[in-house]
């Protein structure tokens, strides 16, 4: 990792105390990969309230919901190196990590019903719900997923393959922003009426449900529930170090590049339309792996995680977090769907008021979400607002303020080189 | 079944596609301003049009408590009071929010998002989670009928004319009227628009508080056709931003274009297959179109 413009600017450790003047110096081991010690303090810490703190202390009920909101930080993985890094705003997540559900769902579903367990059916060995719609033979699309390894594979690869034709098919033509969000809101809206309608071959507005055993292994009890959310931690963990890492090599920056003034990448000669294409795929690869996580640990899978609403919800969760901080979208998923649990328990009314009110105050009064609050970004307020108030002292604060103008996270170094 | 039977299941097929397409374009002529001439994405747009259909029902509601003789006409009060109230809340929405969001469109289609989920709550906590339906008056109920097999129901007819109307009347305030002149000359150059004395910031809150009175007055058209939910708004939102964006956004012959082409599609198919694989087929086929064709039916340049 060469030393860019953008990796020295960004703050570390030991600047924090001393700040304007000083030109930041990555310090301490990991650094390279997180920006900078603060920000992998800020991993440790996260990882281990995901890891330690969370098992230890919650019951096993609230152990499991929490699983199911990491799964769903997935996604939001996702979005931050979609939406904010590349720019590109998707509203179809959610058929993304449906689609990784259901690939799970169906596999699971096949081993649940055997010709034994099923005997009692007009047509043993199919699942109950083809059962009851009058459907006598397994459909074809669903004989491979009686294999395990076909599902593990065709889990990030259906999402990634559908990813590959909607995006190359739109970012070759150059349609992007809002268009794009509408087209794939669009996908969403269609895939969950497919899946409601066919309720054949697909459960319907049920879905797929009472899953019992993956690979002979019963994941219904509270232990196999609690080695699925390490498993699922685990994963996500590492996806989030994958992000960082990509968020810091040399694609990182192009993406940022492309963003805020897609033109000049072109013109120097970057493929702009590939690198869009590729982190979609990458997003909805992603998001599969959380609906297949989801599955497993909630029991079953169902369209209301498809549609436009819930993937809406999703991008919600990488605005909270701040849109390209990495660790944020964790933590803004488990802090939205805390709030959610909270209220929708206690006072079901309020909650549309409060989510609908953050969608608005996230956009028009805090863009950063909870990046804002992050430790440097505090420290580089509170001292910007110092040298405001000496701003006569020193014939060199001045130069000082314009280095921290410049320092403010990736967003206002992009923008500000630019107006320069 | 003779060839007269096959004729009226014919007329009626292709009246109801007509009547679906009246009330797609309905639902889009607001967004054709808001949407296809500003660029603004609405999300809440359908809650717009829920505040017409609740207005109107109000306004039966009141009819029938206190005004008996006005249960004939007040229908046609409810669409203009519609339209006001409807234009009042868009307006002061777009002073609010959406005025400091035009330049990032993104942005406002998550804002306006989130008003659409405050706006659904404030609709159920005024009028109940349960769907209503306002109270008609009698020369609006029953049907024509032309022939003994053909049906034609007189609210259909309605919706049909008030379309018509509406367009006719867009089409000249954007072609015919200074105010026209000033919308499209603000949308296609902002900074000549303004240079040239054009006050484009009174012209945005006026597009768009006239965007949101005509879903206004589009909800009001709808309760003779349905009940009113606090989510019956949201529930048309897609197809509203499809039919814009497939006719082409910055043309209005291209949105009603659309709004025919797309109801025609799922009335036809519908007559085939179940309604919900007729949507999938109708959704699926604009979406596969608009992959081929990104800027749609009528358009005239590349979208960005």
């Amino acid at each position: 990792m060469g030393a860019g413009a953008g990796e020295s600017k960004e703050t570390s450790g030991a600047s924090e105390r001393t700040p304007p003047a000083v030109k930041a110096t990555p310090g301490g081991w990991g650094s390279s990969l997180f920006g900078s010690t603060a920000e992998r303090n800020a991993f440790l810490i996260v990882a281990a309230v995901i890891l330690v703190l969370f098992p230890a202390l919650l019951s096993p009920f609230r152990l499991g919901l929490v699983g199911k909101y990491l799964t769903y930080a997935f996604v939001g993985l996702g979005l931050v190196i979609c939406w904010g890094y590349g720019g590109i705003l998707s509203l179809g997540q959610g058929v993304f990590f449906g689609i990784g559900g259901y690939c799970m769902a169906m596999f699971l579903k096949l081993e649940a019903s055997d010709a034994v367990s099923t005997a009692i059916q007009s047509t043993p060995g199919i699942p109950d719900f083809m059962d009851w719609n009058q459907i006598t033979a397994l459909p074809l699309f669903w004989k491979p997923f009686k294999s395990l390894i076909f599902t593990l594979l065709a889990i990030p690869l259906v999402p990634g393959v559908l990813a590959l034709l909607v995006g190359a098919a739109m970012f070759k033509r150059r349609v992007g922003g809002v268009y794009f969000a509408i087209i794939t809101q669009t996908v969403a809206a269609i895939l969950s009426i497919l899946i409601v309608g066919q309720q054949g071959f697909t459960g319907g507005v049920n879905g797929i449900t009472d899953l019992r055993t993956l690979h002979g292994w019963d994941f219904r009890g509270d232990h196999a529930k609690q080695i699925l959310y390490f498993a699922n931690a685990g994963l996500l963990l590492g996806a989030t170090l994958l992000c960082y890492h990509l968020t810091r090599s040399k694609l990182g920056r192009l993406l940022l590049a492309m963003r805020d003034k897609e033109d000049r990448v072109r013109f120097s000669g970057y493929s702009v339309a590939s690198l869009k294409t590729f982190v979609f795929v990458f997003g909805a690869m992603l998001s599969a792996v959380g609906g297949a996580m989801f599955t497993l640990q909630v029991g079953f899978m169902s369209p209301s995680f498809v549609g436009i609403v819930p993937s809406i919800e999703m991008v919600i969760c990488a605005a909270l977090g701040g849109r390209e901080w990495v660790l944020g979208a964790i933590i803004g998923t488990l802090v939205v769907n805390f709030g959610k649990t909270f209220f929708s328990e206690r006072f079901p009314e309020l909650w549309l008021f409060l989510i609908g009110a953050l969608f608005i105050a996230v956009v028009m009064v805090f863009p950063n979400g909870l990046a804002s609050l992050r430790r440097e970004t505090l420290l580089r307020a509170w001292s910007n607002f110092r040298t405001r108030l000496k701003k006569a002292d020193l014939p060199g604060s001045e130069l000082a303020r314009s280095g921290l103008a410049l320092s403010e996270g990736p967003l206002a170094n992009a923008t500000g080189t630019e107006k320069k | 079944m003779n060839l007269k039977e096959l004729m009226s299941i014919a007329v009626m097929q292709g009246f109801n596609g007509l009547s679906a397409s009246c009330v797609l374009l309905l639902m889009a002529l607001g967004l054709a301003i808001i949407f296809g001439q500003m660029g603004v994405i609405n999300m809440a747009h359908g809650e717009f049009l829920t505040i017409g259909a609740y207005t109107t029902f109000g306004l039966s509601e009141i009819a029938q408590r206190w005004a008996p003789w006005l249960q004939k006409t007040y229908f046609i009060f409810a669409m203009l009071v519609a339209f006001v109230i409807a234009a009042a809340v868009g307006w002061v929405v777009e002073r609010v929010m959406v005025r400091h969001l035009y330049k990032r469109p993104l942005d406002t289609l998550l804002a306006t998002w989130g008003l659409s989920l405050i706006m659904q709550q404030i609709f159920r906590s005024l009028f109940g989670a349960k769907e209503v339906s306002a109270t008609l008056p009698d020369w609006l109920m029953g049907s024509f009928k032309p022939s003994d097999s053909i049906d034609i129901p007189i609210n259909g007819v309605l919706v049909m004319v008030l379309t018509l109307v509406l367009t006719t009347a867009l089409f000249l305030v954007l072609f015919k009227t200074r105010w026209g002149i000033w919308i499209r000359a603000t949308t296609q150059n902002r900074v000549m628009a303004s240079a040239a004395g054009i006050n484009t910031a009174k012209v945005d809150s006026y597009a768009f508080a006239a965007g949101c009175g005509l879903a206004g007055v589009a909800g009001a058209a709808f309760t003779t056709i349905g009940s009113t939910g606090p989510t019956s708004g949201s529930l048309y939102i897609v197809d509203t931003f499809l039919v814009v964006v497939f006719g082409g956004a910055q043309s209005l012959v291209g949105t009603i274009a659309s709004a025919f082409g797309i109801a025609q599609t799922q009335a036809t198919s519908e007559f085939f297959m179940t309604g919900s694989m007729a949507k999938v087929l109708t959704l699926l086929t604009v979406v596969f179109i608009l992959m081929l064709r990104p800027q749609g039916l009528f358009a005239m340049r590349v979208r960005r």
